[in-house]
């Protein structure tokens, strides 16, 4: 892209820690408020699309990216871009199938659970930052992709890595008059 | 002013928010005194002249206000009928206002509409898949811009055939379209737009584009 990234005039920093602590707070009171993990899990994820269908287009207008024509390619994007503008992370993705419809994002470093060392006991099936799955849900389907995102490796629950899977579901048939991303 | 209206059209095809900034179109207010020399009729809920042109006052104008006092589409302010208040000679001598009629609100919803039917239109006779939609509309009084984003929001601004820099124009208020109708939690997503701070911000940005558009070039 040979345009700058349009930045507005006044780009104030706010400290990272308040975001870490704010969503610390807020997956702790969820625990307190649901017995269930499922449960837990779930507000999280529709916490989360309510925020990925609004950051969709504020990450539509200030990244200028184009339209995409494949399955990969929205996913390098969703890691290469749009994890580093709002995470400053960049996970590396490698496609799980044949098919080209499953691919995994693999982050060694997830800022939001920096400081979380493990599970309390009996949240073993908590998925901390599934507010990221709803994230990337509610933003690909505002740019008309159905999704499927999960986590498939937490290093919270032991695994080496963070993974999320991210499975590109097949559109119901129904006449679209353009293609989009 | 060189740039006239901004229109917002949801994916729906929904008009979610609309300004205008183009000054008043020519206007003549004139006193009459009893018969009136100009033929009016009642046309599309409006008092439009239908016979008769003096002193800038043409074909087509509607009667805007009656002493002062705008009038409410047929009616007077105080309810009485256009036509009857003004075939009654006891109401002379008046003074009357008349210019091109503005669009109403309704009228605007369903330009919005139409126009997102235009550009589904467009985009189907496209040769190559994947085209952009209708990007511009000219004609000699003004040039119509649209921009469409990847989630099917169309910001369309119609401004003076010389000025340039819409393009750009067009990005920046989608970001403040980005920031402040959705990052205010309390507005709904397709819903009209009725974020003081986006007005704010569009009128800021649409007088930044005037100024920079006559001394840049064409983007």
């Amino acid at each position: 892209m040979s345009r700058p990234v349009p930045r507005r005039p006044e780009y104030h920093k706010i400290n990272r820690d308040l975001l870490v602590l704010t969503y610390g707070a807020l997956v702790a009171q969820l625990c307190k408020d649901y017995e269930k993990d499922e449960d837990v899990n779930k507000y999280l994820d529709k916490m989360g699309y309510g925020i990925g269908t609004r950051l969709v287009e504020d990450f539509l207008a200030r990244s200028c990216v184009r339209r995409c024509h494949s399955y990969s390619e929205i996913t390098h994007i969703i890691a290469e871009v749009a994890f580093k503008m709002y995470l400053g992370v960049t996970p590396s993705v490698t496609c799980n199938n044949s098919s080209k419809n499953e691919f995994s994002l693999i982050l060694d470093k997830n800022p939001l659970s920096e400081f979380v060392e493990e599970l309390p006991a009996g949240r073993s099936s908590l998925c901390y930052c599934n507010l990221l799955c709803g994230i990337i849900r509610g933003a690909l389907e505002m740019v008309h992709l159905a999704v499927d995102v999960m986590f498939l490796q937490d290093r919270l629950k032991g695994d080496s890595v963070t993974e999320i899977g991210i499975t590109f579901l097949k559109q119901p048939e129904k006449k679209k008059y353009r293609r989009r991303k | 002013m060189a740039i006239f209206s901004v229109y917002v059209v949801n994916k729906a095809g929904g008009l979610i928010y609309q300004h205008d900034s183009y000054a008043p179109r020519a206007e003549a207010e004139k006193t009459f005194s009893y018969p009136l020399d100009l033929l009016l009729k009642l046309h599309d809920e409006r008092v439009l002249v239908a016979f008769g042109q003096r002193d800038g006052i043409r074909v087509g104008h509607a009667v805007l206000a009656i002493n002062g006092t705008d009038v409410n589409g047929k009616y007077t302010a105080d309810g009485k009928e256009v036509l009857e208040y003004l075939g009654n000679p006891a109401n002379y001598p008046v003074s009357i206002r008349f210019g091109r009629p503005r669009l109403t609100s309704n009228e605007k919803l369903m330009l919005a509409s139409m126009f997102h039917s235009l550009f589904a239109i467009g985009s189907q006779l496209s040769p190559e898949q994947g085209s952009s939609g209708i990007e511009m509309l000219e004609t000699d009084t003004f040039k119509l811009h649209c921009f469409q984003t990847l989630t099917g929001i169309k910001f369309v601004v119609l401004a003076d055939p010389r000025q340039a820099g819409i393009d750009s124009l067009l990005r920046k208020i989608y970001e403040i379209y980005s920031d402040f109708a959705l990052k205010n939690p309390f507005y709904s997503l397709e819903m009209p737009i009725r974020c003081e701070l986006f007005d704010q911000n569009l009128k800021l940005a649409l007088e930044v584009a005037e100024k920079a558009g006559t001394f840049g070039p064409g983007s």
